[in-house]
């Protein structure tokens, strides 16, 4: 392949790490597009608004990013409650989310709340102070920077939580419920619409911490989210809709790809954004259901 | 017959502009606004006739700007064949994408086309000939007789390319392509069983969609003097592409050609007198406003109000 044993074993290390990452951020997508069906294009959006909502957290307060993205949770539950609701309320009842109008609108929402940003912060990059962003741990030749370490923890806790919640709880189950027959959970006496409205809200709040994440990872810009429509995507349907181990797995994959074409001699940093992509292309057109799909 | 009629006096009206008008922003900005009915009408073939929403107007729009980019400074053709090849390599992508998405759901087929417009933008990075991150400079040559000005021509151009998108969507919609398409947006299930060749017909739908698109590039490094990767592949064009039919109407050949008037003179406008950030916002917002409680677009709205008398 052209690339130093060393230099892969780097490439693949930094990749599991960024994959925990990638993983992470898609949780919320996992849930709200994977098991919902809502073509939620709005997500990274919304996940950058959550960056923004750290760093003003971070910097009003002074507090520990991971700790504002926690905070951030419950505001960011209501935010998704009602989002859905409004897409319930405009759509789906009218029998007319698929296809051309619900998309539309995600659409339209995620541009809003990127030039909202924009007008209220500027183009500029806006990064986080914490004691573990630009510290490293080196293992011989291999440096690990601290902040993917951290965002790595989060990610996994983020992830065992929601997992968790969704096999163990009433409400979980009743979102995957929800996913495999919808009807059947009408007649069982309970409200679809009322589980699906609070699973949004689920995945929202897991948006807010996610936007934590990617604050500590880089700095962030309001056009953000374009790269991230693609990322998050590309997880979601490599794993099969739904699927939250599947979710990780994608989310390792992608990461480790990404690294090793970052870290390539030959192909280079300009080739990365497109590796996320490809693949995504490559699942579609070979196996739509995902590598776990239901 | 009307139809041509009034194509025929929009293109006289215009043309007479360019012989009599001095302002050249008029013309530059006139330029944008054609385009972008051009840009409209291709999406809305497939996403306002079938339903298939297509994030990926740049992809198709910027191989198009690419193709005549490199075509001309390779062999110095000129902008007529530069126009075709755009066409053909556009269609030829949209026939290939269509191939690999459109036996997905509706929500696949839009994140596909999102994913090719990064790669295609990936791939012109790191092709050096075509001038890579850095861009291509290009020298305009001299404009052909009857117009004084490069932009003028070129504003020609546009206005006929416009009048071509626009008689081929029209054709496709009142034809048994047209139909079937409508059947795959109302259901594609039902469509299939009764017998529409729902794959054909969207693959159709695709490629002359992306050909259009291209056609709408293929003129921009000559309007520019210049091409780069981020400037033509950038989202703006999904979005304007996707919000004039929506504003306009998608049901028929005319709601993107209103909404696309409309929309995009507004946003020079703004853009001029205001910024270009809130003329983002703006578009995002008429286009929730619209999805939300104007769901048949301007179109809709006109009939609706016209029935009720």
């Amino acid at each position: 392949m052209g690339i130093p044993l060393d230099l892969l074993l780097e490439a693949v290390l930094f990749g599991i790490l960024l994959g925990g990452f990638y993983a992470a951020v898609s949780m919320g997508l996992s849930v709200s597009f994977g098991l919902l069906d809502v073509p939620n294009v709005a997500h990274p959006a919304i996940m950058v608004f959550g960056s923004y909502c750290t760093y003003m957290v971070v910097a009003w307060l002074g507090l520990d990013p991971i700790l504002a993205g926690v905070l951030l949770m419950p505001g960011f539950f209501l935010l998704g409650m009602a989002v859905y609701r409004f897409y319930y309320e405009a759509f789906e009842r009218r029998g007319s989310e698929t296809g051309v109008r619900g998309i539309a609108f995600f659409f339209g929402l995620a541009l809003i709340i990127e030039v909202g940003l924009i007008l209220a912060f500027g183009v500029d990059q806006r990064m986080v102070d914490a004691p573990y962003i630009g510290k490293s741990l080196a293992f011989s030749e291999v440096r690990i920077p601290m902040r993917m370490l951290v965002a790595f923890g989060v990610a996994i806790v983020l992830t065992v939580a929601l997992t968790l919640y969704m096999s163990k709880t009433f409400t979980g189950r009743a979102i995957k419920a929800v996913a495999q027959d919808e009807p059947a959970l009408r007649l069982m006496g309970a409200n679809p619409v009322r589980i699906k409205q609070w699973a949004f809200g689920i995945a929202t709040a897991a948006s807010a911490l996610a936007g934590s994440m990617l604050i500590i990872v880089g700095p962030v810009e309001p056009g953000m989210d374009r790269v991230y429509i693609g990322r998050t995507f590309a997880v979601v349907v490599l794993a099969g809709l739904g699927s939250m181990t599947g979710t990780v797995a994608a989310g390792l994959i992608l990461g480790i790809s990404e690294s090793i074409v970052l870290m390539h001699p030959g192909l280079g940093a300009s080739w990365a954004p497109a590796v996320s992509f490809m693949l995504l292309l490559l699942m579609l057109g070979v196996r739509p259901q995902g590598l776990f799909g239901r | 017959m009307k139809f041509w009629l009034g194509a025929a006096i929009v293109l006289v009206g215009l043309a007479a502009m360019t012989s009599t008008l001095k302002y050249e922003y008029f013309f530059f900005a006139g330029y944008t606004v054609l385009m972008f009915v051009v840009l409209a009408t291709a999406w809305n073939i497939l996403g306002g006739y079938a339903g298939y929403v297509n994030f990926g107007t740049p992809a198709f729009f910027g191989l198009g700007a690419y193709t005549a980019a490199v075509l001309y400074k390779a062999t110095a053709a000129p902008l007529a064949l530069q126009i075709a090849a755009a066409a053909a390599m556009a269609g030829l992508l949209g026939f290939g994408a269509g191939l690999l998405t459109l036996r997905l759901r509706g929500i696949f087929f839009a994140i596909a086309t999102i994913a090719l417009t990064v790669i295609m933008e990936t791939v012109f990075i790191n092709w050096r000939y075509a001038g890579g991150a850095t861009g291509l400079q290009l020298l305009r040559p001299p404009p052909t007789a009857p117009f004084e000005s490069y932009i003028k021509m070129l504003f020609m151009v546009m206005a006929l390319s416009a009048v071509a998108a626009v008689a081929v969507a029209r054709y496709i919609e009142r034809s048994w392509i047209g139909r079937g398409l409508r059947a795959i947006r109302d259901s594609e299930e039902a469509a299939e069983a009764s017998g529409v060749p729902t794959l054909r017909l969207k693959l159709f739908a695709c490629t002359v969609s992306g050909a259009l698109m291209g056609v709408a590039g293929a003129p921009m490094p000559m309007y520019l003097s210049f091409i780069e990767p981020p400037s033509t592949f950038n989202l703006n064009y999904a979005i304007g592409a996707l919000a004039s039919p929506i504003i306009g109407g998608t049901g028929t050949w005319l709601g993107p050609v209103i909404g696309a008037v409309l929309l995009s003179s507004l946003q020079q406008i703004v853009t001029v007198t205001i910024s270009s950030e809130i003329n983002v916002l703006l578009v995002g917002v008429l286009l929730v406003v619209f999805i939300v409680a104007a769901p048949d677009g301007i179109i809709g709205l006109y009939r609706k109000i016209f029935a009720r008398r």
